[in-house]
């Protein structure tokens, strides 16, 4: 069995080793497929959905799906562009996103990935749900506002840290994160050196007393769209 | 007291071996004993079973069935199908609300009845109908409601509330049901009788690889909804790498507008079962489970009975494939409401006892299934299909159908027709001629498939019920003159929403905007790029979406936006004015108004109006 699997993203030619996903290959190439769940070293959820791209045809998450010889995916579509777009107004509306008032504001890769996909304001009605804001621990605090869903709290604690301090709970629209209900942070063994702390692509989960230690104009994708880092060439870290 | 429930919760968790791939039926029946697993009990379970506690809450508030609050010792859950909504629905509602002085949701004051809804119960055909704990009650009417609250009250005991039983084994004792079958065909293929043990000794007498070629000759494609080869599935499964390989039967029948899966568990479960054997000769599995789902409670002691008396007659258990080649059971895994759960990863997720979220794909089932084990999922009808194959061979089974879609399909039909029911009609059969059958003819609208099918009007009424045509897992349910077929798909949308698991993003908010567009259309105050917007969600969460659930969720949207333009145009208008229709400044400024005491003098100067302000300037 050869060590390379070759393939093509939008007609470049790729190579990649078996076993990695799609969007695996793709970062060590240079190309950058849009993704917000995914986190390299985390295993894959196939949650958000904005890294989906056809393989072969079929639409399918980068994240999840493994190479193949001779694969032709195609990333970079005006209807794939499109479909995210429509992805991440769905995230802007199903919360409660201020950005302007947000201390993760230029951290966040919701905001950055609205930037890169040219949205100035989503097609769809804000829903505006009431959700908890949870400050209750000393050194963190979770705003349910924010949060997408996105799983990597519940898997760099799983995963990485060992702990299990989240999961989710219910389903469909009212699916959420907890630590357990009726209990609060502050009564989980959630800590501020938990590597889970830094998972959140967005506000969710939030470090206390550092928001704005970095200034604003120096942040993160201030000045480089998000996946930047990703098409230079260096393997993306995400965050 | 605390004491007595964790002696009692620790008894269960033991009786399943501390197993937590069992985790639903200790949950289970935790809230059979308690009518909740309350916080304490949670805490109980996670000790026992070694797992984090936050994972028994992720479960629990999963399924329909479960709950962290305490239900009362009866649970009447009405089914708020579409159909049943057409058939009285809203009365029978009121009736048991009046009658028990609670709302929807609530439990009367001395905790002993709680009202409910829940989706389609797969009684279609004899709607209205509700489960009052397991019991099936059917053709409600509200003087039929007053007597049912008037006897609750008095023994509490829903058994007591049949009063005839249905026919066939709807009358069995380990059944007693006052379902009907409504079987409206002859049976020319599944339905035909039984001849018990034929089949499973053919299959036995000649090699799993002959087997499944059979089935391949057959063209058997899967009953389920997505009509993938049978054969090709089992050769993939078979040739899995691991050893213990596993027959899934789907019996979770959760399609609103199914239940032929119900009378074929009922009528012939040997033919179920013998399927499920002959699956698990073809593939090399040892076990196999049929997944039942939560609302047909009410057959499990009959089915458990069944699979003794193969058991004691050979045909299942120790060295069924006889010369001492190993053996085959099968057990009942119970769901506990959840519609997502008869997608076939979800319900692998569902047996191995956690949330029935669907799971990433690849892997395959047939690679790397239930706990790892190489799976077969196939669906009841399916099976009955295989038992049949093997009884009378591949060329029999052909005969009837056509070159893509070989063989016959149940249909359950719905609505308004003259003669709802199960029908078995061969694959190529007109939609005309199935109206025709069911007594429906003066339809205006035909939902074929479910929900996630699609809405096909007149015009359409000579496509033929086949897999590269009108394609339906079984769901037909006919909407006579004068039904509004957008309240139909208004209906559709919120079972979606209430049965998305939540996973992605596409599904869990497409089908919540979905709803509320439709709503404003509905209430006239939808603008015509609304309806841009529905096709471009639509088509977004068709390719976007993680499974079939969201790939098909907007089909009620889109299909009648296709067939049926003018439900739409006649109701959404551009303002006269250049405002934007949706946007209502009362509304949108009541909270407002609330915390400052103070009207808005703007907002309600237009407040009988449908407009009020511009949609520039957010
Ligand atoms: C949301 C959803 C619900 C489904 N429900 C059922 C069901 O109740 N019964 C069923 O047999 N298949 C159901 N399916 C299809 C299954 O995923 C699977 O294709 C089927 O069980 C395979 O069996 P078959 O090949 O014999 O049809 C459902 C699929 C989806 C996406
Ligand atoms: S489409 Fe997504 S949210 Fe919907 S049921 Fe499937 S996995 Fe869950
Ligand atoms: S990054 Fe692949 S689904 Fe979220
Ligand atoms: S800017 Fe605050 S969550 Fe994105």
């Amino acid at each position: 069995m050869s060590d390379k699997v070759t393939f093509t993203i939008d007609g470049v030619e790729v190579e990649g080793r078996p076993g990695q996903k799609i969007i695996e290959a793709a970062d060590e190439a240079g190309i950058y497929i849009p993704r917000l769940c995914h986190q390299p070293g985390l295993e894959p959820f196939g949650s958000c959905r904005v890294c989906t791209v056809t393989a072969n045809g079929r639409p399918c998450s980068a994240c999840t799906q493994p190479i193949v010889p001779n694969m032709i995916v195609q990333n970079d579509t005006a209807a794939l562009q499109d479909y995210r777009k429509t992805l991440v107004e769905m995230m802007f509306v199903e919360g409660n996103h201020f950005c302007m008032f947000c201390e993760k504001s230029g951290n966040c890769e919701l905001q950055a990935m609205a930037y890169r996909l040219g949205i100035t304001v989503p097609r769809f009605p804000f829903l505006f749900p009431k959700r908890e804001i949870d400050a209750s621990h000393p050194d963190i605090l979770i705003d349910h506002n924010r949060c997408i869903l996105c799983g990597r709290c519940v898997r760099t604690s799983r995963d990485v840290d060992g702990k299990q301090v989240f999961d989710f709970v219910e389903r469909g629209p009212h699916k959420r994160v907890t630590v357990r209900t009726g209990t609060r942070l502050a009564d989980s063994d959630a800590d501020v050196s938990d590597a889970a702390v830094d998972a959140c692509p967005v506000g969710a989960l939030l470090r206390k007393r550092v928001g704005y230690a970095v200034p604003v104009g120096k942040r993160l994708y201030d000045h480089e769209p998000i996946g930047s880092d990703i098409e230079a060439g260096s393997a993306g870290k995400g965050n | 007291m605390s004491t007595l429930l964790e002696t009692a919760v620790k008894k269960i968790c033991k009786k399943l071996d501390h197993d937590p791939t069992r985790l639903l039926d200790v949950a289970h029946a935790v809230q059979v004993k308690y009518r909740c697993v309350s916080d304490e009990a949670m805490d109980v379970i996670a000790r026992e079973l070694e797992i984090p506690r936050v994972t028994v809450e992720s479960l629990v508030s999963f399924y329909a069935f479960l709950s962290k609050e305490k239900k009362g010792r009866v649970v009447i859950r009405l089914c708020d199908d579409v159909i049943d909504r057409m058939h009285g629905y809203a009365r029978i509602r009121d009736a048991f609300c009046e009658e028990l002085g609670i709302q929807l949701g609530e439990t009367t004051p001395d905790g002993n009845i709680t009202l409910e809804r829940t989706a389609c119960i797969g009684m279609s055909d004899q709607a209205p109908a509700a489960l009052v704990n397991d019991v099936v009650v059917t053709r409600m009417n509200s003087d039929r409601v007053r007597e049912i609250v008037r006897e609750l009250r008095e023994h509490m005991d829903p058994r007591q509330l049949v009063r005839t039983y249905g026919r066939g084994n709807n009358s069995h004792e380990l059944v007693r049901s006052m379902v009907r079958n409504h079987i409206q065909t002859d049976g020319m293929v599944v339905l035909s009788p039984v001849n018990r043990g034929e089949a499973l000794r053919k299959a036995l007498s000649i090699s799993p690889q002959e087997v499944i070629r059979e089935v391949k000759t057959a063209r058997l494609r899967g009953r389920g909804g997505a009509g993938f080869p049978c054969g090709m599935k089992w050769e993939f499964t078979r040739a899995a790498e691991r050893d213990d390989k596993i027959v899934i039967c789907n019996a979770d029948e959760g399609e609103p507008g199914t239940f032929k899966d119900r009378v074929l568990l009922t009528e012939f479960p040997d033919r179920v079962f013998a399927g499920m054997t002959i699956a698990g000769y073809a593939i090399g599995a040892d076990d196999g489970i049929l997944y039942l789902r939560a609302e047909y409670t009410y057959l499990k002691a009959f089915l458990e009975d069944v699979l003794e008396r193969r058991r004691r007659d050979g045909l299942l258990g120790k060295d069924v494939w006889g010369m001492g080649k190993g053996h085959f059971d099968i057990r009942i895994q119970m769901g506990a409401g959840a519609y997502v759960c008869g997608e076939e990863t979800a319900l692998i997720s569902s047996c191995e006892g956690t949330r029935g979220d669907p799971k990433n794909r690849p892997p395959f089932p047939a690679q790397h299934g239930y706990l790892g084990r190489p799976t077969s999922v196939n669906n009841v009808e399916t099976l009955c299909c295989v038992t049949k194959i093997l009884e009378e061979g591949a060329a029999a089974f052909n005969q009837h159908g056509t070159q893509q879609s070989s063989g016959t399909k149940l249909l359950s039909i719905s609505g308004d027709c003259r003669s709802p029911g199960v029908f078995e009609v061969p694959f190529g059969t007109t939609l005309k001629e199935v109206l025709g059958l069911c007594d429906g003819e003066d339809a205006i609208a035909v939902q074929v498939g479910g929900p996630s099918g699609r809405m096909v009007g007149p015009e359409r009424f000579d496509g033929q019920i086949c897999f590269d045509d009108l394609s339906t897992g079984g769901s037909i349910m006919v909407f006579g003159p004068g039904r509004d077929l957008l309240s139909v798909v208004h209906a559709f949308l919120g079972f979606f929403e209430e049965e998305s698991c939540g996973y992605c993003t596409p599904c869990r908010v497409g089908n919540v905007l979905l709803r509320e567009g439709i709503e404003r259309v509905m209430a006239g105050r939808a603008d015509p790029e609304d309806l841009e917007q529905f096709q471009a969600l639509g088509k977004a969460m068709k390719a976007m979406s993680r499974c079939g659930l969201g790939q098909t969720s907007p089909n009620p949207v889109l299909t009648t936006l296709e067939s049926f333009p003018g439900l739409y145009e006649s109701r959404v208008a551009e303002d006269p004015d250049g405002y934007c229709r949706s946007f209502d400044l009362g509304e949108a400024v009541a909270l407002a108004e609330e915390l400052s005491g103070r009207t808005s003098a703007h907002a309600h100067a237009h407040a009988d109006t449908e407009t009020t302000t511009q949609r520039e300037g957010t």
